[in-house]
């Protein structure tokens, strides 16, 4: 399947032979994937396919469950995180945004510059800077910049949302995975982001799930069908959408099941 | 953006930053978690080596400590030979928490059920933190009060003699004492009956009296019991209250007005005057090894009953 | 036939009906009992306290109760300054570190063992270990040792249950921006849940005014300071923590068996008790506040 793909374009994360169980069960079949750098990559497929979990395994964040068992290779600028990488400085480099925003209980400004502090910078002007400029690129700095120490938790859910996105930015990641970050949040909220989304990928590399088809179409250059675990079709989302080459996805596409 | 993408992540992951901003905090913290278990382990062995004095270093049998009334130690560092029983006091302990048990149970249940299904608004806004206050009480307010205004009260209406120190004004206090624990923990358990299991019950036409005693007090059995062994384990383990009101007189009681001494009266009274190491000290180690092995049998009961729930649930 | 069995169903229900009244009216009647007596008891207690004032009873001499406020006060403060660092500690460990294995659940019952010993118990264990075994004469330290031990176990489930309670999303997105598990905890978690734990404290502190039982043979049933001496090593100096200390608690407790040695032992009796049912209800007062105030926050209404 990598050969529907643009070989001009650097691979930024590498999958091969992914496997995944919780337990007993099976929940990722050997998955291969190449995600290239600088482009927006949609991950479609039904409630419980999947798509959620195999996000979690490209930061990591499977490791904070318990009974996950996780065989193949994840490849980062062709650097096993699996093996020969920290979860903590992996994390640092793959930031995600989840499906409910998730401010911390904290003003504005703290929540945006909680990385760099962990980070060790202290100098309050510094971090001033950083602030200013991540919520600049999440597009919401007009709105936010008289009330940065007000809580985070007044704030609307697709304020907040783009405050967790600034809050992702501010650590400087490469690439960005958005677990269904508008599922949540009206269609106005969910235009802004998905305008953020389309204005990011010049600086990052963007994974997205969704559950909405017209969002994949719209903002995402490449898009993955997964199905019981499965990677069922991986492709430019033109052709993926217009020409699906497995009966599945075209099925789910054209809303017949999911 | 390059420049800041550096500065940003200059933090190496090495050993050293793993130990302080993980290992060390998590030592700690592992630490102290077993720091609680080796303290519990502590205060039980230290009793146990103190406690057991009585039947190792003067040659006693636990079934004199235990069913003999003939308390007349020997207060020397070295003598012995004296009586160690201590039925008096272990059944002065029994005969007042069961009372107060006895006494209080319907109404502390009563009031349970009053806080959550018959006024539960008024319960939650102004039950609860009375109740709250009850608890915060020191028990030995309580132990004034009962010496200051019950015990005269028992004398003048009763006209007890010994100017009415006696099982039923220790029996009072402790009711009074256990009624919070009791009312909070079953209220716990009737609040978490689901839900659904009332309306059905109103569905079938009941009424909210027969709702609530064929339904939701069977329902909620377990958590009562909870806290009722809960209330008991406070009334047994309470010293100075007690020791105000019921006489600390050594001998049985004759009757509900007539004063007698129970384990932790005793223990408060003399533990300070007796020499150390000596029989009668040793003796009053024992008594207060049994209130530790009372007070573990009932975390065992507890657990007991949350065990039978639990696997009741699964069947 | 059929109208019989109507009557009788007729009367069960009327007779089902009326003992629904009659228990309501119970129920009512036990709720009210029990608001009347706590708001009588504490009435009571309070004004007879008032009227038991005489000149000089807030002194610090034997005639007064001075020292003995202090004692308390400064008694808890020792004590939580042990048990809090401790008890939130392990809270943390049971909360977030603790595996599903023997050691959580050995934990799990020493809790509960501890927070079920009778207040006597803990202060005779204090009694044995802190004063026979060291030698040391009645302190107030071995009284703040044992107080802490009894608060230990609620400071811990406090801790515990209130780390439990946060949702999951904060560590989720902390963990996802680089940090690590104890960072999440210290920085975000913590800080979080950090009114509920101040709470429990708070409540903590109010049982350790009033404790008694405990201190009988831990830090003694006397007190004597000299409050222009402030050489810490002295046995006079008020802050000098290895000096009997009794509190005000005790101290009714003295007034009763030592009572005939002092002529206003009955009122200092009542004064001190006064004292710690206001104390009591100050501090359920602010824990409830501090509750309040959480919930506005925590739906966001700040902003």
């Amino acid at each position: 399947m990598e050969e529907t793909l643009n070989k001009n374009i650097k691979t930024e994360i590498s999958v091969k032979n992914l496997n995944l169980h919780y337990g007993e069960f099976h929940a990722l079949k050997n998955i291969t994937m190449d995600i290239p750098e600088h482009e927006i990559t949609a991950l479609i497929g039904p409630s419980g396919c999947g798509k959620s979990t195999f996000m979690k395994t490209l930061n990591r964040m499977n490791d904070l469950e318990q009974g996950v068992k996780i065989d193949g290779t994840v490849l980062l600028d062709g650097v096993d995180i699996y093996k020969t990488m920290d979860a903590i400085e992996l994390r640092k480099r793959v930031g995600m945004v989840f499906q409910q925003p998730n401010p911390f209980p904290k003003s504005i400004f703290e929540n945006v510059v909680y990385g760099p502090r962990i980070n060790g910078i202290r100098n309050k002007e510094k971090l001033m800077e950083i602030c200013e400029r991540s919520l600049k690129q999440a597009a919401i700095w007009d709105e936010l910049k008289d009330r940065l120490n007000k809580s985070a938790l007044g704030l609307s859910g697709g304020q907040q949302q783009r405050l967790c996105i600034a809050r992702t930015l501010a650590v400087e990641p490469e690439v960005i995975l958005m677990d269904e970050p508008t599922s949540a949040l009206d269609p106005i909220s969910t235009g802004k982001i998905e305008e953020l989304a389309m204005q990011l990928k010049k600086d990052y590399t963007i994974v997205i799930v969704t559950h909405n088809m017209q969002q994949a179409t719209r903002i995402s250059d490449n898009t993955a069908f997964f199905l019981l675990g499965e990677m069922v079709e991986y492709g430019k989302t033109d052709d993926v959408f217009a020409n699906p080459k497995d009966e599945r996805t075209e099925r789910y596409i054209t809303g017949r099941f999911g | 953006m390059e420049s800041g993408k550096e500065t940003n992540r200059n933090t190496k992951i090495t050993k050293s930053y793993y130990f302080r901003k993980e290992y060390l905090g998590r030592g700690f913290a592992t630490g102290c978690g077993i720091f609680i278990i080796v303290l519990t382990f502590a205060i039980g062995i230290f009793l146990l080596v103190r406690g057991t004095g009585t039947f190792t270093k003067f040659h006693h049998s636990i079934a004199e400590f235990l069913f003999s009334a003939d308390w007349s130690p020997v207060d020397t560092a070295q003598g012995s030979g004296g009586g160690v029983g201590a039925a008096i006091f272990i059944v002065g302990s029994l005969l007042t928490c069961g009372l107060a048990l006895a006494m209080i149970t319907p109404f502390a249940l009563g009031a349970a059920v009053f806080m959550t299904e018959i006024a539960p608004k008024a319960g939650e806004k102004i039950f609860r933190p009375a109740v709250e206050i009850f608890v915060g009480i020191p028990s030995v307010v309580y132990g004034w009060i009962g010496l200051t205004v019950l015990v005269p009260f028992i004398r003048d209406v009763f006209h007890a003699k010994m100017g009415g120190y006696s099982v039923l004004a220790a029996s009072i206090v402790l009711a009074v004492m256990i009624f919070p624990t009791i009312t909070t923990v079953a209220a716990d358990a009737i609040r978490s009956t689901p839900d659904s299991c009332r309306k059905a019950g109103y569905g079938l036409g009941s009424t909210r009296w027969q709702v609530i005693y064929r339904i939701v007090i069977p329902a909620s059995k377990n958590g009562i019991f909870t806290g009722i062994i809960l209330g008991l384990a406070r009334a047994f383990g309470e010293a100075l209250a007690v020791a105000m009101v019921i006489g600390k007189t050594k001998s049985f009681p004759k009757n509900l007005l007539s004063p007698t001494s129970n384990l932790t009266a005793e223990i408060a009274a003399d533990m300070g005057n007796t020499a150390s190491g000596g029989e009668a000290n040793m003796a009053l180690w024992s008594m207060a090894l049994l209130l530790f092995l009372i007070s573990m049998l009932f975390i065992f009961l507890i657990h007991l009953i949350s065990g039978s729930g639990k696997k009741k649930e699964k069947d | 036939m059929i109208a019989d069995q109507r009557t009788t169903m007729q009367k069960r229900v009327h007779n089902a009906q009326r003992m629904n009244r009659i228990m309501t009216v119970v129920f009512y009647c036990i709720g009210g009992f029990f608001l009347v007596l706590i708001l009588v008891l504490a009435v009571y207690i309070i004004i007879n306290g008032i009227r038991s004032i005489y000149p000089g009873v807030f002194g610090f001499d034997s005639d007064g109760i001075g020292n003995q406020f202090f004692n308390t006060v400064y008694l808890v403060f020792w004590s939580l300054l042990i048990s809090v660092p401790i008890g939130v500690l392990a809270g943390i460990y049971m909360a977030e570190y603790a595996g599903d294995n023997k050691l959580t659940k050995f934990i799990r019952i020493s809790i509960e063992s501890l927070s079920s010993l009778p207040s006597i118990v803990v202060g005779l264990f204090g009694y044995l270990v802190f004063i026979l075994y060291t030698g040391a004469k009645w302190n107030l330290m071995a009284g703040a040792l044992a107080v802490s031990i009894l608060s230990l176990p609620s400071i811990t489930t406090t801790t515990e249950d209130a780390m439990r309670s946060l949702p999951k999303s904060y560590k989720a997105g902390s963990m996802a921006l680089g940090a690590t598990h104890w960072t999440t905890i210290h920085k975000v978690l913590l800080p979080a849940c950090l009114p509920r734990i101040i709470t429990g404290v708070i409540l903590a502190a109010g049982r350790g005014f009033g404790e008694a039982a405990a201190l009988l043979y831990t830090s003694g049933q006397s007190t004597r300071l000299n409050w222009s001496n402030w050489n810490i090593t002295s046995k006079t100096c008020p802050l000098n923590p290895f000096r009997p200390g009794e509190t005000l608690a005790l101290h009714i407790w003295v007034m009763r068996t030592e009572g005939s040695l002092n002529a206003h032992s009955e009122e200092i009796a009542n004064v001190c008790a006064m004292i710690l049912v206001i104390c009591v209800l100050l501090f359920s007062l602010a824990a409830r506040m501090i509750t309040k105030h959480v919930t506005r926050k925590q739906t966001g209404d700040n902003a």
